[in-house]
């Protein structure tokens, strides 16, 4: 059911959210970005994002297999720069290696796992958390049952088209966007001091 | 993909869990283990949710330490008790739909081979007896008579074990299960050798009881699809839930069956299989 007044802001939302697609939420275009469902530029969205984590109490990045892995030169260059970001932001890492239920159950003290991505969130109270570097439809599994079991704020950085289902996106991101935000979040930082 | 892939990006390493730091550091990547080594290194399954002694988790443990190639290997499963396991399994693998699991294998090696010509990707088929002899008959089949560059595994319990114990085709003639409580009518498919005669280059039965030769079968059906065409290993796996044995029992079981001459086990190897095995084994069966 397309609902134009359908907002993707912190849950819990309850059982089974659904799908920001679905309730008319739609991807942003080339150099735009998505805060809570709306379509803002890029620039917007990098201060909206340095807002959250700056003034976090417990910012979280989850990186994923995509750049946790050294796969080749290019990965490792992302890699670091997103080191980079998570020094900026005094956040912690958790990461998501691959996307192995690895039932009984993982340890969310140390991973995080997109079939139960709430056990992590809720075991370290994490009240913002950045995915960066999952693959595109584990990420959208992981963010849903986030926004649906949880009050975590999410954010996602995606080199593809970006995620309705996160609290604000980031499209098409490169090592240079990496790099500016990076600073966006150093001068947002200062600000505060 | 070669070992040099399997690294953990440097920035991370400090973050990432021990046993992703294990997998890289003492895992079978890039090595030359073999069952014999179980015990030295770090295995790709080590929890899986099958029931106390289920003879299908421990033919999957030695069918995982057997690959010649795991850490570009692709594991193509289908619904069954296997696909409850393999989702625990540190290596790529893909659920298909009942029944789908060799047109899917097909298209992804296909797919392999166009991607990367010139590396070694091996794709292995591990299904139940249902998923293989009966709901997928047709896709099985088809694969071999299309000459895919594929391995099938068949995990054989025997049963429809996930749901209750209903009688496969695999099921032995007159068996008794909770949901086949007048025994079963007709015999069990004799697979294998439908496999030989729809074109698979290496046919295999084997059991978990005799790792060595189940080792062996595994890595020479791989080595024989990546070189000349299609193979098969049918693997006896007994189900001690449906067919009410203890934990303890299941080896003894398949000892006796394979005594008694009621699932008897060997090799068919084609002319072009036996020319590559001397080359690859230096003339040693």
């Amino acid at each position: 059911m397309l609902n134009r007044y359908y907002r993707v802001q912190a849950g819990p939302e309850g059982y089974l959210p659904p799908a920001a697609a679905s309730m008319g939420v739609m991807l942003p275009e080339k150099g735009e970005a998505l805060v809570e469902g709306i379509i803002v530029s890029e620039e917007e969205a990098m201060q909206k994002i340095a807002e959250k984590i700056v003034n976090a109490k417990n910012p979280v990045f989850f990186p994923g297999p995509n750049i946790l892995w050294a796969w080749n030169d290019s990965v490792l260059e992302k890699a670091y720069a997103v080191n980079d970001l998570v020094q900026s932001s005094g956040a912690r890492v958790i990461p998501m290696p691959d996307y192995r239920p690895k039932y009984p159950m993982i340890n969310p003290e140390v991973e995080i796992n997109p079939n139960h991505p709430n056990l992590t969130i809720w075991h370290n109270h994490i009240d913002v958390c950045v995915f960066v570097g999952v693959h595109c439809h584990y990420a959208n599994i992981a963010l849903k049952i986030i926004r649906g079991g949880t009050d975590c704020y999410t954010i996602a950085i995606c080199g593809e088209a970006g995620h309705e289902d996160a609290m604000i996106s980031l499209r098409d991101v490169s090592i240079d966007t990496l790099r500016r935000l990076n600073d966006v979040i150093k001068s947002t930082g200062e600000g505060l001091k | 993909m070669n070992k040099g892939l399997v690294k953990i990006s440097p920035c991370f390493e400090d973050v990432m869990p021990q046993e992703y730091k294990e997998l890289v550091e003492k895992g079978s990547y890039g090595q030359d283990y073999g069952v014999a080594d179980l015990g030295s290194f770090k295995e790709l399954i080590e929890e899986h949710p099958l029931c106390a002694g289920c003879g299908l988790a421990l033919s999957m443990r030695l069918i995982l330490a057997s690959l010649p190639n795991p850490e570009s290997t692709i594991i193509v499963g289908s619904t069954g008790c296997s696909a409850l396991a393999f989702s625990q399994v540190a290596l790529h693998n893909i659920h298909s739909l009942f029944g789908n699991q060799n047109a899917v294998a097909t298209g992804l090696k296909r797919a392999l081979k166009l991607r990367f010509p010139d590396e070694i990707k091996d794709v292995v088929v591990i299904a139940g007896d249902g998923a293989t002899a009966d709901i997928g008959l047709d896709m099985v089949m088809q694969s071999w008579f299309r000459r895919e560059n594929i391995t099938t595994i068949m995990l054989d319990n025997e049963a429809y074990a996930n749901t209750g114990g209903q009688e496969s085709g695999m099921t032995a003639e007159k068996a008794v299960l909770n949901m086949a409580p007048k025994g079963k009518n007709f015999p069990k498919v004799n697979l294998a050798d439908v496999a030989q005669v729809a074109g698979c280059a290496y046919v295999a039965t084997c059991n978990p009881a005799k790792s060595r030769v189940l080792e062996k079968a595994v890595k020479r059906a791989i080595l024989a699809a990546r070189e000349i065409g299609p193979t098969y290993v049918q693997i006896y796996a007994p189900c001690p839930t449906n067919y009410k044995l203890k934990p303890d029992e299941v080896l003894a079981t398949v000892k006796n069956r394979e005594k008694e001459g009621t699932y008897p086990t060997g090799e068919f190897i084609s002319a072009k299989a036996q020319e590559l095995f001397e080359s690859l084994e230096g003339g040693s069966k």
